[in-house]
């Protein structure tokens, strides 16, 4: 589907821009640079404006992220619990530093600030999947399986 | 044939995050293989999160608990049950026997776990609906009264009561107001609206709605963030079903006035959560903190009106209507009135959701509720109300979780959440993740806080590294005044508190002499 009609349909709504951006990456993986002036036209906003939008939010994305995004949570009862420790052995599993995506394209991963799992810490979403009391090994685990059930 | 054995699990996040649909999958192929018929209600869960994935099953009208479950556990659970004399391994007993569940007090989280969520007959059979009805009955301006007599205070931090907010917007002149449920919570060690949105939505819908009748306010918002999608979906199922009911809607339960309901998906901003961020987010715009006054009551989304709540509070609204104000007053200890959902999470042994009415100390919340520390060492350190919270010793946990007691010792009750530490904690990198949070999640409209942060961390980077050590603590003091007094709002204002409790209670992280044992 072309952006501008991805878009159009939450021209009007409340807080329209930010639920047709949402709907844009939900499509696209990320938002194409594009975006900005197709949006700006839509909203009757500046391009300055649809920007300012897109930058100050964490979950909207310039460029495409991995296959898998892996989040871990880098809140505190995560910390609590041995987050730094699992973040550390995560990154070396996957020879990626947190913010980074794989040179295939396979795999990002980033940080998240807590997912309301914080009784089960430490937490972490795997592509769609929560891992509550996650350890290296069941992120691994809920990677693999995320792979399989895309291919 | 012989009845369908009623199975009843979670599909909240926890018990999802620890593989209830993978246990669900498995009891519906284990059932088919052996050709019984198995009838499986998903609810939200009770709570007890050490349990999940918890099953309960139906016998004699009482619920067996059994967790936590592993898909492999599957087969022979079903086996057992059938036969009727066998015990099983992960058994409970009696899910509502638990003394963590049986010794809570929950006016809030009442069907939470129990009924099927998206069910509307289920929520009025456990007494759903009972506080709109009364509502209908009642002028607005004596809705507004029973509520401010009633004590409620706000559950999303600040503690405002809310009596006073809902007469402001009822008597604010406007041709439009709104009501919005501010479900963004940011806070870390913090999931209560979480819990309830998935296991109860239908309550938080009712809370809505009886502000509305009361403030005049036709149109609601919920801002949900966008971590919780599970949350999401049962929300706007809940949303479209309580339309076809005449729950939402034009007539709202015949009372002749409209209330409209919708749900906004945030975008990852803790800033969000404050409520003037959240309401230029909710606008479509960047979610920059607005100087008030005005007050949102009066000049609040696109203006107007605007009557902002966290779901806990409105999801408090109902009872208090059904039961009214002496009785939920009767509950919690001074200015603290009604029970709270705390949340007790980190480093735990038994965390979970624990609602019990104000005035229960940090110490039981802690050590006799929680269990201490799932390493089994000893707590050293635990974090109260969401990251901008202090950081507390166990010499403090006399301390009775009540918005007065908790601010007299500069903390704060905030969203009840309490997060634990065992012995490995070091305070000074948590002094340091205080800064990095503030840096990663300021909205910028403020030098204090924008920059501020920055070089707090910077701060104590050279305070470990034992760089200028005691110039450098003065420069720590003197920025968290800063931030304090040129901050907007409470992300840079109240950033110091951890920073400072950590420094005063911990001093020893900070390469300073152990402070004297509080003895109070
Ligand atoms: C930085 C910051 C973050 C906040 N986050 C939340 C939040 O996630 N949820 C919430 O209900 N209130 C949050 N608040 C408090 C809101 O600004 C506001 O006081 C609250 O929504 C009012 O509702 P209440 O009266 O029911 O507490 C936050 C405040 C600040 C300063
Ligand atoms: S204190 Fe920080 S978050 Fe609050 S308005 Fe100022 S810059 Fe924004
Ligand atoms: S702090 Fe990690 S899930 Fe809440």
């Amino acid at each position: 589907m072309k952006i501008a009609e991805i878009i159009n349909p939450y021209v009007g709504e409340t807080g329209g821009l930010i639920t047709a951006l949402q709907a844009v990456q939900a499509a696209q993986g990320f938002l194409p640079p594009e975006t900005e002036a197709v949006a700006a036209e839509a909203f009757n906003l500046t391009k300055a404006e649809v920007k300012g939008v897109i930058s100050f939010y964490a979950d909207f994305h310039r460029e495409p992220q991995g296959e898998i995004v892996v989040r871990l949570c880098a809140a505190e009862a995560c910390q609590a619990a041995g987050g730094r420790d699992l973040a550390a052995a995560v990154e070396k599993k996957f020879a990626l530093k947190s913010g980074e995506t794989s040179a295939s394209g396979d795999l990002t991963l980033e940080p998240v600030y807590c997912l309301g799992l914080c009784s089960a810490a430490p937490a972490a979403l795997v592509g769609d999947k929560l891992v509550g009391r996650a350890d290296a090994q069941r992120i691994e685990d809920a990677v693999a399986r995320h792979a399989k059930e895309r291919a | 044939m012989a009845e369908a054995l009623k199975l009843f699990l979670p599909l909240d996040s926890v018990a999802v995050s620890l593989g209830a649909n993978e246990v669900a999958g498995a009891l519906l192929a284990e059932a088919a293989q052996r050709n019984v018929d198995i009838q499986l209600t998903r609810t939200g869960s009770r709570g007890m999160h050490w349990l999940e994935p918890l099953l309960e099953v139906e016998r004699d009208g009482e619920r067996l608990g059994f967790g936590p479950l592993e898909e492999s556990d599957v087969g022979g659970l079903l086996d057992s049950l059938l036969d009727s004399k066998a015990k099983h391994a992960k058994s409970i007993g009696l899910a509502e026997e638990v003394p963590f569940f049986k010794n809570q007090t929950r006016l809030i989280f009442a069907r939470c776990g129990v009924t099927d969520p998206l069910c509307l007959d289920d929520y009025a059979a456990h007494g759903g609906l009972a506080g709109l009805d009364a509502a209908i009955k009642k002028q607005g301006a004596d809705i507004c009264e029973e509520i401010l007599a009633s004590g409620l205070r706000g559950r999303g931090g600040a503690g405002f009561p809310a009596g006073i907010k809902w007469k402001t917007v009822a008597q604010a002149e406007s041709d439009q107001k709104y009501i919005v449920c501010n479900a963004d919570e940011g806070d870390s060690g913090t999931f209560a609206d979480r819990m309830i949105m998935e296991g109860d939505p239908y309550l938080l819908i009712e809370g809505m709605a009886i502000a509305g009748l009361a403030v005049g306010a036709t149109k609601g918002y919920i801002y949900l963030r966008s971590e919780y999608p599970i949350a999401a979906n049962i929300l706007n199922d809940a949303i479209a079903k309580a339309e076809t009911a005449g729950l939402l809607g034009d007539n709202v339960r015949g009372s002749g006035k409209a209330f409209h309901l919708q749900v906004f998906i945030g975008a990852g901003a803790y800033i969000c959560g404050e409520e003037t961020s959240l309401l230029e987010s909710l606008e479509g715009k960047r979610g920059e903190v607005r100087a008030k006054p005005p007050l949102p009551a009066l000049e609040g989304l696109f203006g107007k009106p605007t009557l902002v709540h966290n779901v806990i509070t409105l999801c408090s609204v109902p009872v208090i209507l059904e039961k009214e104000a002496e009785f939920y007053r009767d509950f919690g200890m001074g200015k603290s009135t009604g029970t709270m959902p705390f949340q007790i999470a980190g480093n735990v042994k038994h965390g979970g959701l624990y609602e019990t009415a104000f005035g229960v100390t940090l110490g039981e919340l802690v050590e006799t509720i929680g269990g201490g520390a799932r390493t089994g060492k000893p707590v050293r350190a635990v974090q109260i109300g969401g990251p901008l919270g202090a950081y507390l010793p166990p010499s403090l946990f006399h301390l009775p979780m009540d918005y007065e007691a908790m601010l007299a010792k500069g903390a704060g009750v905030g969203h009840g959440g309490i997060v634990i530490f065992d012995e490995s904690v070091d305070l000074l990198e948590q002094a340091r993740y205080a800064f990095e949070f503030c840096v990663e999640e300021s909205c910028g409209k403020c030098t204090p806080c924008r920059i501020g942060s920055v070089r707090g961390v910077e701060v104590i980077d050279r305070i470990r590294g034992r760089i200028d050590h005691d110039d450098n603590l003065v420069v720590l003091d003197d920025l968290c005044e800063l931030m304090v007094d040129g901050s907007l709002c409470a992300m840079g204002g109240m950033t110091p508190i951890p920073v400072q409790s950590a420094l005063k209670y911990f001093p020893e992280d900070f390469g300073l002499r152990p402070a004297k044992q509080a003895a109070e």
